[in-house]
């Protein structure tokens, strides 16, 4: 029972931190009741809270990790180029322990985009408006501990009907000298009609230790807008991600969610919660994992049909190796009021060794009654007909095999619509596949 | 260059081969006929060596060397090519990243090296010439949304640039237009060589007017009942198959 000891130290450590650095730090007035309910929620969630069921995050916060504020060391362009793949033609914002920095970065153009700290960011009128408002916010443990805890991170504000044609870029880098927790913070919003992309991946500098990345992003899509999100999720060994990000779309907005697990990192988990709160939107998801080793690769998504004529729309896919673990959990709730819903959800994975577990689980609640729903998930190997196919064409099995599961694979890069980072995904996945 | 001898093959248990014997010389050009379901393409499986299939008995010698010895990727480097009956859809694998993979393998199993650039563009190109193979396919993954004739096509297309030995083609005239069947031919004719065999599985006499075979053969319930030249074809094509299986209900013991 060591492990409980450890975390029931860090739930009861946390107040005084919590009293000592962080209850008066800038201008969010809710820390406070964001610790009480992380602590109210039991703190650090153990597998007996459903939605931690597979896994087990306890033993990440052993008593030894650091919640201090972080130091923001300095980083230079040489660091930063050896430490992330630069998309060409896209606006850059770089980050280091979560704080913006002006001389790494490309801003977009001012007139089109606002970008600041979010720390400085407290008396901007959509921070007001939009900042710790998402839908159940407060029902997620480490949104929670977020709240308490985060120290900057970007604030983005599209203006309305400007269409950034360039992607930007956003690259989180994390230096540290032990290991520690940091909790970044975002808010993104894109104003009517207004259309953007926004590419993320996260890199650690020099890390000696392993270090947990506790991020929430909150994204607001008003009407008519259009907002992409890539989670390049292809960065380092040293680091654990624990990702949330709460969506919002208003009428006849458009978002499209990218999020690609190809990394060295033994623990990933994501929450992406969209909410559809008013009628006409439309939303792709897209997830491609390879989990390899004993890494732990965990996608949770939810998606709320509130309103009439919405349409969703999520194919995420997988590739397990090793000893590592998969977890695919999907809810859809479609709402009494959203009639004429489509909600459709498809989960693949190719388990590839026998070592290899997976968990997927579609949960779609429906309380409409004239709505078109579907789901599916496989769990499976590569086709034998295919495989047969290619044989006997004269490749390899081995070969075959790899083709094979590199087509599992580039059907979902297909759908990145960015040529560069398209090209970086399938490259990045292809090392992964051939390794 | 193909010996087939008292092969006897089983799926699941089931005995779909009851003692197949075949003889294929180099030059030469065989048809299999015989009604739906009596073995055509689990002959054509076994021999480019569909794991499926269980192998209860005989051998196949092809080249001098145990056929049934051989993964289906050496056959395949040994020069066996099966045109499939219904040949699969394989998407996110480009169809001409496939065939370059096909060809160094099996060039890099010969001990060549793989092929320039240069030269295999050439190849690609006077072989889609040959079999007048559209060339916007070539770009799209492996047979996905292909019509069915363009599946067919495809895969006889890669015949020819696989250039096999011993060629079996299933059904290859099935979902081909009245134009294709003649291009496809005509294709097949200029592939013929007196090094090479094909091994022709259909149901209708018209492809044999195009590609005339040294001998046809009747397969039914697993056996070859009939052996003949291409005027068996024409019988065939008049009478259908009764009056065959009435010879064999004579010969057979009641079971
Ligand atoms: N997996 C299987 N399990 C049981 N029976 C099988 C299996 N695969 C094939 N068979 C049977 O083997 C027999 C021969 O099938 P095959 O496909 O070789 O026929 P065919 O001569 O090519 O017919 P067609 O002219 O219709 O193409 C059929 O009766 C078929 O149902
Ligand atoms: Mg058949």
């Amino acid at each position: 029972m060591t492990t409980a000891t450890k975390h029931i130290s860090f739930n009861e450590a946390l107040p005084a931190l919590f009293g000592a650095q962080f209850s008066a730090n800038g201008w969010f007035a809710g820390r406070e009741a964001a610790l009480q309910q992380f602590l109210a929620l039991g703190g650090i969630p153990t597998v007996k809270v459903e939605d931690w069921k597979y896994t087990n995050v306890v033993p990440f916060f052993k008593n030894d990790i650091q919640i201090t504020l972080p130091e923001v060391p300095e980083v230079t362009a040489a660091q930063l180029e050896a430490a992330a793949t630069l998309i060409p033609d896209a606006h850059r914002l770089v980050l280091v322990n979560g704080v913006l920095q002006q001389h790494l970065s490309q801003l977009p153009p001012a007139a089109q985009v606002t970008v600041s700290r979010l720390s400085e960011a407290g008396t901007q009128p959509a921070v007001e408006l939009y900042f710790n408002q998402s839908p159940k916010i407060n029902e997620h443990h480490f949104a929670q501990l977020n709240s308490a805890l985060f120290n900057d991170g970007l604030f983005i504000e599209v203006k309305a009907k400007a269409i950034v044609e360039q992607p930007i870029q956003v690259i989180h880098l994390y230096a540290a000298g032990q290991s520690r927790l940091f909790n970044p913070r975002h808010l993104v919003v894109v104003n009517e009609g207004a259309s953007v992309q926004i590419v993320e991946s996260a890199a650690g500098l020099g890390l000696t230790d392993t270090v947990v990345i506790n991020s929430v992003t909150e994204s607001i899509v008003a009407e008519r807008a259009q907002l992409s999100q890539y989670q390049l999720q292809t960065g380092g060994n040293q680091l654990r991600f624990i990702n949330q990000n709460l969506v919002e779309q208003k009428g006849k907005s458009l978002y499209n969610n990218y999020t690609f697990t190809l990394t060295d990192s033994d623990f990933v988990r994501n929450n992406l919660n969209i909410s559809l709160d008013e009628e006409r939107t439309e939303t792709h998801m897209y997830g491609f994992y390879i989990a390899a080793g004993t890494q732990v690769i965990d996608n949770h998504t939810s998606v709320d049909h509130r309103m009439p004529h919405c349409e969703s729309n999520e194919l995420y896919r997988g590739v397990l190796l090793d000893k590592a673990t998969g977890v695919f959990n999907g809810k859809i709730y479609v709402h009494e009021d959203a009639q004429k819903t489509n909600a459709f959800q498809q989960n693949n994975n190719l388990v590839i060794s026998p070592e290899a577990t997976l968990f997927t689980k579609p949960q779609l609640e429906i309380f409409a009654d004239d709505v078109k729903c579907s789901h599916g998930c496989t769990i499976g190997q590569v086709s034998e007909d295919a495989l047969f196919y290619l044989r006997a064409r004269g490749i390899g099995e081995a070969e075959a095999r790899n083709l094979l599961v590199k087509a599992f694979a580039f059907d979902i890069t297909a759908k990145v619509t960015i040529p560069a980072v398209r090209k970086h995904v399938e490259q990045i996945a292809s090392q992964y596949l051939n390794a | 260059m193909l010996d087939i001898k008292n092969l006897h093959a089983a799926v699941e248990g089931n005995a779909i081969l009851k003692g197949i014997n075949l003889t294929v010389k180099p030059g030469e050009v065989h048809a299999i006929m015989g009604p739906n379901g009596s073995g055509k393409s689990s002959l054509a499986s076994v021999l480019a060596g569909r794991e499926s299939y269980e192998v209860t008995d005989g051998s196949v010698d092809f080249l001098g060397k145990d056929l049934l010895d051989m993964s289906p990727e050496v056959r395949a480097r040994e020069g066996l090519f099966l045109a499939f009956q219904y040949p699969v859809e394989i998407p996110g694998v480009s169809n001409i990243n496939f065939l370059k993979t096909a060809v160094n393998e099996i060039r890099a199993y010969h001990g060549e090296p793989p092929m320039q650039a240069k030269a295999f563009l050439d190849m690609l190109k006077s072989k889609q010439k040959l079999m007048e193979f559209d060339a916007n396919l070539m770009n799209r993954s492996l047979n996905e949304g292909f019509s069915g004739g363009e599946k067919k096509r495809n895969d006889i297309f890669q015949m020819a640039m696989l250039e096999p030995k011993l060629a079996i083609m299933d059904e290859t005239d099935s979902g081909l237009d009245i134009d294709a069947l003649r291009i496809v031919s005509a294709g097949v004719n200029k592939l013929r060589s007196k090094d090479n065999a094909f091994v022709i599985i259909t149901h209708y006499q018209r492809l044999l007017e195009y590609i005339v075979p040294d001998f046809v053969h009747v397969l039914y319930n697993g056996r070859i009942v009939k052996s003949g030249t291409k005027e068996l074809a024409l019988e065939l094509e008049e009478k259908g198959y009764d009056w065959l299986k009435e010879d064999i209900r004579l010969e057979e013991p009641v079971q």
